[in-house]
């Protein structure tokens, strides 16, 4: 390479080859380039900025520091001269460090805590959500007569007639979530329950009927104290006491159940637990060390289709690219003739499936499957109701032949060039010298052929270790496997399993769970990599 | 295997010598067994090929009821109309929405696996092997693997930035911007090398500055390789369902992968018809793209299969 260049050396600092800083410095730059430059720097630090202020603000120093040496690095990169590699690969980099490397490392964090539906917070939000969501009717406390009145607005209020231990009444009232405030009452009916106030009218019966919703749900508060007891009316004439279902002692950092008294404690694990094992929900994020690791080795609910699963990814993986390689193999020794006519068509056809967008194949295969409607049973099998998707070993056939047809046209494609790639003097000289077909095939293009197309058969294998699309989209994993303690179902695959244990609706999700079973993959999917990586020159070549 | 292809392979080799000992004059019989058995092999794959999309046109031209029976045993267009009529699958947004992420992130990975191959390819700077090395590596594990993460990532950006949080269209793209780099880089910087470093340096001497070499020289005789690779970066993302579909959570932000599954996954016979005629209308761009590009596919796979 050149080492000649327009650029002002002499601005370099010293201690650097020319050769070397020359070729990376690359010109003066332009004025509008550097404006360009300057306003996107700005731009980005700008918000920067803004994202660690809030970071601070929600006590997270940690990222805030994260973001704030990133910006340094980002805007440093750009504003010195020279050291051009850097401005170029700096883009590219932080999207990938931020959501291709980090994450993995973030994985693997999670795979060490208890993350899920039940623990996905700190524990003060934990605390808070027990004592606002464990709301029950607090026995032995008195029922008040309630009546439901409107203000002079039309506001919706509840009136209640209240009496102390001593036998002292009091009338009050509040709307929905407010505090109940005293009033004068102007009107009693025959129970001595108040039935109008100063500024508060009684509301009639059928209107009550109308709005039975609103009343029913509406919150009188006996204090300001949020964790207090407060009034509700399931009937529109009687106010019941209710109360947080759990005392919560904050010095010896227990919960005390109000109907039973069982007290809880923190149990080291993200839940508080009673002394008999009894966790209360929700918990929080904690971390567990080894816990998931653990139960997916000695919990059989896990263990069992864990290693089902494992099998089964090999081998829809490896029994996929045999498949699909040997059907496109065929077909392509077969149509690599070009004296055969409307040869151009078949190939065109034989495309066609994977032109076709994957996971719309997905779908209509799941609807050629179906068991009462799908095409193959009504038409094909006239009418037999045969479970193509919901048996637990028939659905494994019917992915291996979905994806047969999803992945033939690939090995067509590949398995073609690399015939037509083989020397055809080759092929000359084998025939003289009274090879047969079978001795051809065999001895000259199979060798030839598989030293080209072999790096693309594990890339082949090991998209389908994770082809999470055609399983998921295709049976959803199903049949599900009743016997396990965890989402699972007998034609998942260990990502599709991943998944559904981290995002399935139906159950809770356990991320701490999901995460360790995609550390797994990992390990799997590195080992392949490593030995074909050793097998084939790819490394070799980098230069 | 052995067997299946020694098969077929002795009946081509049968076939090849019947054709050197006669070459003209062929009964019906001797036709078959020269050519005609490819033609009806070649007629099995086309049925067994073709015959799936098929299928999805048929349906999406029969009426809701009348669809497993036969194919074309009705014709209606009602299925266009109700697609386009359902305030709760919105088709026209998840279309739109489809070609602006899937577009967008093509784009932006395209030019960022851009900046980064000319850093490879025309810069020397320490640890430029082991970059490319570690990309290649990085290339080998999915982003799918750290969904959970990803998840976990975008909950906790969402507290900083709402608008790139989950359920966010930019936060996606995003996401797929990070497993850009790893996919392409080294693609485009193999076809960066064949680009003359000549021509550069020539520039260079004339005054140019390194992006003007970059857009004027570079970017310009690479890109009809890069058009190539942003298209297939746009089918792949594209056909993206589990990042889409754990991000973005409202009907009318989704894509059509995310979108369309909402019409498999419940009361399949009601809506077949109207899915199918969905399943149309999103392939047929996709497909097309497909045969467009398909000898730049193939020769980029087998060429980067002969390199090896």
């Amino acid at each position: 390479m050149s080492t000649e260049t327009r650029g002002p050396t002499w601005q370099l600092p010293k201690g650097r080859t020319k050769s070397n800083t020359a070729l990376n410095d690359g010109g003066t730059p332009s004025l509008f380039g550097t404006l360009v430059k300057i306003v996107l720097l700005g731009l980005m630090s700008a918000a920067m900025v803004f994202a660690i202020m809030i970071l601070i603000g929600n006590e997270d120093y940690l990222f805030a520091g994260i973001v704030a040496v990133a910006t340094l690095i980002v805007n440093w990169v750009y504003l010195r001269r020279g050291r051009l590699p850097a401005k170029y690969l700096a883009p590219g980099l932080i999207f990938m460090a931020v959501f291709q490397v980090y994450v993995v490392g973030y994985s693997a964090y999670i795979a060490f805590t208890n993350y899920g539906t039940m623990h996905n917070s700190d524990k003060d939000d934990a605390i808070n959500a027990m004592l606002l969501n464990g709301q029950t009717r607090i026995d032995g406390e008195p029922i008040y007569p309630l009546t439901v009145v409107t203000d002079a607005d039309g506001q919706l209020n509840f009136l209640v007639t209240l009496t102390d231990n001593s036998g002292a009444m009091q009338v009050k009232v509040a709307a929905d979530g407010e505090v109940l405030q005293q009033v004068t009452p102007t009107e009693f009916n025959s129970f001595g329950k108040a039935t109008a106030a100063e500024g508060f009218t009684e509301l009639p019966f059928r209107e009550i009927a109308a709005i039975q919703e609103d009343v029913v749900r509406a919150k009188l508060y006996l204090s300001d104290d949020p964790d207090s007891y407060f009034l509700m009316t399931p009937d529109a004439s009687q106010a019941v006491v209710f109360g947080p279902r759990l005392d919560y002692d904050p010095v010896a950092d227990t919960m005390t159940r109000v109907e039973d008294g069982k007290v809880f404690f923190d149990s080291g694990e993200g839940t508080y637990r009673s002394a008999d094992g009894e966790d209360l929900a929700p918990g929080w994020r904690v971390e567990v060390g080894l816990l998931n690791f653990e139960r997916a080795v000695t919990d059989p609910g896990i263990r069992e289709p864990l290693l089902r699963v494992t099998i089964w990814t090999f081998a829809f993986a490896i029994l996929s690219v045999l498949t699909t390689f040997v059907l496109g193999l065929g077909l392509a020794l077969l149509f690599n003739d070009a004296k055969l006519r409307g040869q151009r068509w078949y190939r065109v056809a034989m495309i066609l499936p994977y032109a076709f967008p994957g996971f719309l194949s997905a779908f209509v295969w799941r609807a050629l499957y179906n068991k009462d409607y799908g095409f193959i049973n009504v038409v094909l099998f006239g009418g037999a109701e045969i479970p193509w998707l919901t048996d637990e070993f028939l659905v494994k056939i019917s992915i291996l032949l979905v994806n047969l047809w999803l992945g033939f046209p690939y090995m067509f494609l590949i398995t073609t060039g690399a015939l037509q790639s083989i020397p055809s003097d080759l092929m000359e000289s084998a025939r003289i010298d009274g090879a047969t077909a079978w001795q051809q095939l065999r001895l000259i293009k199979l060798p030839l052929l598989l030293v080209s197309v072999a790096p693309l058969l594990i890339t082949s294998f090991a998209f389908n270790f994770n082809n999470f699309s055609l399983i998921y989209l295709l049976s959803g994993g199903g049949p599900k496997d009743f016997d396990a303690t965890i989402n699972v179902g007998h034609s998942d695959i260990l990502i599709s399993m991943v998944y559904k244990i981290a995002f399935s609706t139906g159950e809770g999700r356990d991320f701490g769970l999901a995460s360790a079973f995609s550390i797994l993959i990992f390990f799997i999917v590195g080992t392949v990599s490593y030995f074909s990586f050793r097998r084939t020159k790819t490394l070799e070549d980098v230069n | 295997m052995d067997k299946e292809l020694s098969k077929e392979e002795l009946k081509a080799y049968k076939a090849a010598k019947a054709q050197l000992t006669d070459e003209r004059k062929l009964t019906f019989g001797g036709w078959l067994r020269k050519k005609g058995w490819k033609h009806l092999v070649g007629w099995v794959m086309v049925v067994y090929s073709i015959f799936p999309i098929v299928y999805v046109i048929s349906g999406s031209f029969a009426n809701a009821d009348q669809f497993t029976s036969t194919l074309f045993s009705s014709f209606t267009t009602d299925n266009y109309v109700d697609l386009f009529n359902d305030p709760y699958r919105p088709f026209a947004n998840w279309f739109v929405n489809t070609l602006f992420i899937s577009g967008t992130a093509a784009i932006g990975s395209v030019f960022l696996s851009a900046l980064a191959a000319y850093a490879f390819s025309r810069l020397r700077f320490t640890g430029r092997r082991a970059g490319l090395l570690t990309l290649i590596l990085v290339q080998m594990f999915p982003q799918l693997l750290a969904l959970v993460a990803i998840y976990a990532l975008l909950v906790n950006i969402g507290n900083v930035f709402p608008f790139l949080g989950i359920g966010s269209q930019l936060a996606l793209i995003m996401v797929y911007l990070g497993g850009a780099l790893g996919a392409n880089t080294y693609l485009m910087y193999g076809f960066f090398n064949t680009i003359p470093k000549e021509l550069d340096e020539a520039a260079k001497i004339d005054g140019a500055t390194h992006t003007q070499i970059f857009y004027g020289i570079i970017l310009r005789l690479a890109a009809p390789i890069l058009a190539v690779i942003g298209l297939l970066a746009f089918i792949g993302t594209s056909s993206d369902f589990v990042l889409a579909n754990i991000i973005l959570t409202k009907p009318e932000s989704k894509t059509l992968a995310v979108g369309l599954y909402m019409y498999v996954s419940d009361q399949f016979g009601q809506r077949w018809t109207i899915f199918a005629a969905g399943a149309v209308l999103a392939a047929i761009p996709i497909v097309a793209l497909f045969l467009y590009l398909q000898k730049y596919i193939v020769s980029g796979l087998t060429g980067g299969a002969v390199k090896g």
